[in-house]
């Protein structure tokens, strides 16, 4: 296990995420691709954090990755409520205009 | 050897589950796809001695996805989660960006030369942990409390029945508020 072995897993979890953020229609699944790419982001920081500098601070910047991803997981969670609400939809193509 | 292998079976893992997550052909088992996925980093977490930190991102995220199912029941229904289904757009486009940002991030992974490990990691790692949130990095999680805090009532705002515009009109101009459920602050 190799901090290179470990971000290139890294790198394969934020493309595959990237992927279903960009290609999905369905808000959940939207949030499911913003999840794996935070994922990633997360195993990033502890490849970095083990490998170049393990001082305790740098857990710190972990914890934020985590709370990050809380915040998006209830914010996405909220907003499909809202549009599920409004529009009895749940499709991202349907609901462009946030205006109307 | 054998953390390496474990730590490359669960890397195996890891994206092969997220792979599944947008191949699978119902939203349940993508959810459960993205549970074995998370599952798969915390435990590649814990083997970088992280104890504390992959533990809470097992038990967040197999709780996220206990919600995801929730929602899932809620607004399509059981039977069409569990439906073939394709909902995507712009597939090709998304395959290009996410070969590109791997073939980026890996080449730069490996590419780059690394500087030599600094420090050592303290004996009781959760322990300093604790030290550290409560001492030199309280400003972190002083500004992550009220992020949460606000989290929470944006998203509650955001997911209510009524809005300001329910109770005082179009132009937020009826005086008083017509409340359909009465019961508030001063009724």
């Amino acid at each position: 296990m190799t901090l290179e072995a470990v971000l290139v897993v890294a790198a394969a979890l934020f493309a595959v995420g990237l992927y279903g953020a960009l290609s999905q229609q369905v808000v959940v699944m939207v949030m499911m691709g913003l999840e794996l790419m935070i994922n990633g982001v997360l195993l990033a920081a502890a490849g970095f954090w083990w490998f170049l500098a393990p001082d305790p601070s740098g857990q710190v910047l972990l914890l934020v990755v985590l709370a990050a991803m809380t915040v998006e997981m209830a914010m996405g969670f909220a907003v499909a409520t809202l549009l599920h609400r409004r529009r009895q939809t749940d499709m991202t193509d349907m609901s462009q205009e946030l205006s109307q | 050897m054998l953390i390496g292998i474990v730590f490359w079976v669960l890397a195996v893992v890891a994206v092969a589950a997220g792979v599944a997550v947008f191949v699978a052909d119902s939203m349940a088992r993508a959810t459960y796809a993205l549970a074995v996925s998370f599952i798969a980093v915390g435990v590649q977490i814990l083997l970088l001695q992280q104890s504390y930190l992959g533990l809470i991102t097992i038990l967040m995220m197999v709780m996220e996805m206990a919600v995801m199912a929730v929602y899932m029941v809620m607004f399509m229904g059981m039977n069409p989660a569990l439906m073939p289904m394709d909902m995507t757009h712009g597939k090709k486009t998304a395959i290009g960006a996410s070969v590109g940002a791997f073939v980026l991030l890996a080449g730069g992974a490996l590419l780059i030369p690394w500087p030599q490990r600094r420090g050592e990691p303290p004996d009781e790692l959760t322990h300093a942990l604790g030290l550290e949130i409560m001492g030199e990095k309280m400003l972190v999680m002083a500004v992550i409390g009220p992020v949460m805090v606000a989290t929470i009532v944006a998203g509650v705002v955001l997911a209510a029945g009524r809005t300001r515009y329910d109770r005082f009109g179009d132009d937020l101009h009826r005086r008083p508020g017509d409340d359909p459920q009465s019961g508030g602050v001063g009724r």
